[in-house]
């Protein structure tokens, strides 16, 4: 590969036969140019009779449209039909990419611009009680997002780490073990609101319906986060290499000892990322806390009297239940969005930074 | 890994002489670690099974009820439960429709045409769609999506109404079952690019070159090799993605404008409700036997959702032992 011949100082495109009838590199970002400039040409030509405002969408989608169909018609004259297909292809591929990434900066950009307005010291010092119309904030979701999220980890990370070390250590090729993988998977899948309404009715046979509690939150989210830390626990043990415990095991160190000073000390940062992305993926749930969890205006501290606030049912109740004017209940919705998305962001990040950071040197 | 089993046996009289059989010996961590690891798998099995429990014991009450007992009830259960779970699948069948081929040219994208440098941060990029919370999606779809796409739904009403899907008369709002299915979609599409991308990633690289080396172009090449190597992988992860938009509540219900009808129009505002959203919309005020009544709702949500996944782990669980990759 690295032994090429220097390219010969007199290559022109029509003595060189293995270069015609291709397409030169350029040509694709070229005829990609011209599409969007012709096609802004017309669509502003077109705002200016119309007298409307200028189309980005229409613009954007059309000029992909003819770029498709131009390269696609050039190069079949040039290359031949199957070069053409590819270059099809490549060109839908990529705006399928680009199709996607249309929403996440439409997101992004609403939420910044729409949550600043409220995303100030009030926001976060105070609570909804007694607040009508504008001022107030989500102190006590967030303390509420807090305790239950707190409560939901504290249940899930034992279970779910007892599980995987169980799968992988124990229950190597038993059939329970098998039955556990498989029905980890598909509990992956319940519904949200399912796993709500299950925590609701396990509490309402104890405590009569009509029951409200930050605890029943807590399950319910401990319902969907187990499967995701058992999933991620159970595939960093399996990298950990057998051939650390074997040298634990030829040193005469007890199989349970091995697990916790060799197994898991190696596996430590792999579990950390798997738990914080479990917790960020729960942190946003909303409709198993609004039917558990409830909603409130107050500070509630005690996860296990009342009903308590967080901050996403905090969005859905300020949107939902507009009061007069509705512009200070929308800027608090999208300020809690703001938040929420801040902290799921903050804790993928520091996920794959104690990835990166304290995983093992593995030497390869 | 023969440890566990050896609790029932009767104690050697001397503890720390070796088992005659050459077997480990058993000490009281082993014992208690090794049990509660077992514990916390049972855990599991007994979770899903109280699941099913709790939401059958209180399902019970709504089967047979009239609009006596519960007020949402019109004439029966089922009469109740039938808009709301066409509605369900309608919903979930739209945005798979949308983020099927969506998502595949992502992966594609991600694994074959983007830059080797750019891909794992791309790759990224898609999952922190997935990270987005259900209700800010609900926010965007209701404040921003819907009063984007209603003057396309106009013009398609306008222009093509003679296309049963878009006819009938056209919602001002924009908040109609296909915006929805587009929220939807949305959220669906991380999920389906990253099992396909997992799998497009493994497909063998020998049959890759061998297919270049052949003469073929790139997208030969993808068709060749990459596509029916990943087939059932594409197959599983779109069950994947369809299990999760038939239980996705929060952005369902704040996009739809529902009124329970069942119809297969788009861009209407009389719009079927999915079951999750109608749970989530009625729970709270919900009294009485309505309480049971929304529990049968969800319950027969579950199974749909249970059976839709089961099959999809099925399918990847089998193509794990077949396939060549390994």
């Amino acid at each position: 590969m690295t032994i090429t011949a220097p390219p010969p100082a007199t290559l022109t495109p029509t003595t060189d036969s293995l270069r015609s009838g291709r397409l030169a590199a350029w040509v694709p970002w070229g005829l990609l140019g011209a599409s969007l400039v012709a096609l802004l040409a017309v669509f502003l030509i077109m705002a200016g009779a119309a007298g409307g405002d200028f189309n980005y969408g229409g613009w954007l989608v059309s000029a992909a449209l003819v770029y498709l169909a131009v390269i696609y018609v050039t190069s079949s004259i040039v290359e031949g039909g199957r070069k053409a297909t590819d270059r099809l292809v490549t060109g839908v591929v990529t705006a399928a990419f680009l199709i996607a990434m249309v929403p996440l900066v439409s997101v992004a950009w609403t939420v910044v611009s729409n949550g600043i307005a409220r995303f100030d010291l009030l926001f976060f010092s105070s609570s909804m009680r007694n607040v009508v119309g504008e001022g107030g904030g989500a102190l006590h979701a967030i303390v509420g997002t807090v305790l239950i999220t707190g409560a939901a980890a504290i249940i899930s990370i034992p279970i779910g780490l007892m599980t995987s070390i169980y799968l992988v250590e124990y229950g190597a090729g038993k059939r329970l073990a098998r039955a556990i993988t498989f029905l980890v998977d598909v509990m992956t899948g319940i519904p949200s609101i399912v796993a709500g309404l299950f925590a609701y009715a396990l509490f309402a046979i104890f405590f009569g319906p009509g029951i409200r509690l930050g605890i029943m939150g807590s399950v319910a989210l401990s319902v969907l986060m187990i499967p995701v830390v058992v999933r991620s626990s159970e595939e960093m043990l399996r990298l950990v290499p057998n051939e650390l415990r074997e040298a634990a095991y030829a040193l005469g160190v007890p199989k349970w000892l091995t697990i916790v000073k060799v197994v898991l000390p190696t596996s430590i940062a792999g579990i950390t990322t798997g738990i914080m992305l479990s917790i960020s993926r729960v942190i946003g749930e909303t409709a198993p806390l609004l039917i558990t969890a409830g909603f409130t205006d107050s500070m509630n501290y005690d996860l296990f009297s009342g009903r308590m606030q967080t901050l996403p049912v905090f969005t859905y109740t300020q949107y939902a239940n507009q009061g007069i004017p509705p512009e200070a209940y929308l800027d608090r919705a999208w300020a809690a969005a703001l938040t929420l998305i801040l902290i799921v962001m903050v804790l993928n990040l520091a996920a794959r930074l104690v990835a990166k950071i304290f995983s093992p040197k593995t030497g390869r | 890994m023969s440890t566990t089993s050896a609790p029932t046996e009767p104690q050697a009289p001397d503890p720390l002489a070796p088992d005659p059989r050459g077997r480990a010996k058993q000490r009281p961590g082993d014992l208690w670690f090794s049990g509660s690891a077992l514990f916390a798998g049972s855990m599991i099995l007994a979770t899903l099974a109280a699941v099913a429990f709790f939401l059958i014991i209180q399902s019970i009450p709504a089967l047979g009820a009239g609009s006596d007992e519960a007020s949402l009830i019109s004439t029966n259960f089922w009469d109740y439960v039938w808009p709301l779970l066409f509605g369900t699948i309608w919903a979930a069948f739209l945005a798979l429709l949308m983020a099927v081929p969506l998502s595949l040219g992502v992966a594609l994208f991600i694994t074959h045409y983007a830059p080797r440098r750019a891909a794992q941060g791309l790759g990224y990029v898609v999952d922190l769609l997935a990270a987005v919370p259900s209700v800010v999606f609900g926010l965007w779809g209701i404040l921003v999506l819907a009063p984007a796409v209603q003057p396309v739904y106009a013009w398609l009403n306008q222009n093509m109404g003679w296309f049963p899907l878009f006819s009938g008369d056209v919602s001002a709002t924009g908040r109609t079952i296909f915006t929805a299915a587009i929220v939807l979609a949305v959220m669906v599409v991380p999920i389906i690019t990253a099992i396909c991308r997992e799998i497009f990633l493994q497909t063998p690289v020998l049959h890759e070159e061998a297919a270049l080396a052949l003469g073929a172009t790139r997208w030969e090449m993808i068709r060749m090799a990459v596509l029916p190597f990943g087939r059932s992988g594409i197959v599983s992860a779109s069950m994947l993605g369809l299990g999760r938009a038939l239980g996705e509540t929060m952005a369902v219900a704040m996009v739809l404008s529902a009124t329970g009808t069942v119809t297969f129009q788009l861009f209407t505002s009389t719009n079927p409700s999915t079951i999750a959203a109608n749970i989530a919309l009625t729970f709270p005020e919900a009294f009485g036997t309505n309480i049971n009544v929304l529990i049968a709702t969800g319950l027969i949500l579950f199974v749909v959702t249970f059976l839709v996944n089961a099959v999809a782990r099925w399918i990847v669980n089998r193509r794990k032992e077949f396939s060549g990759a390994n």
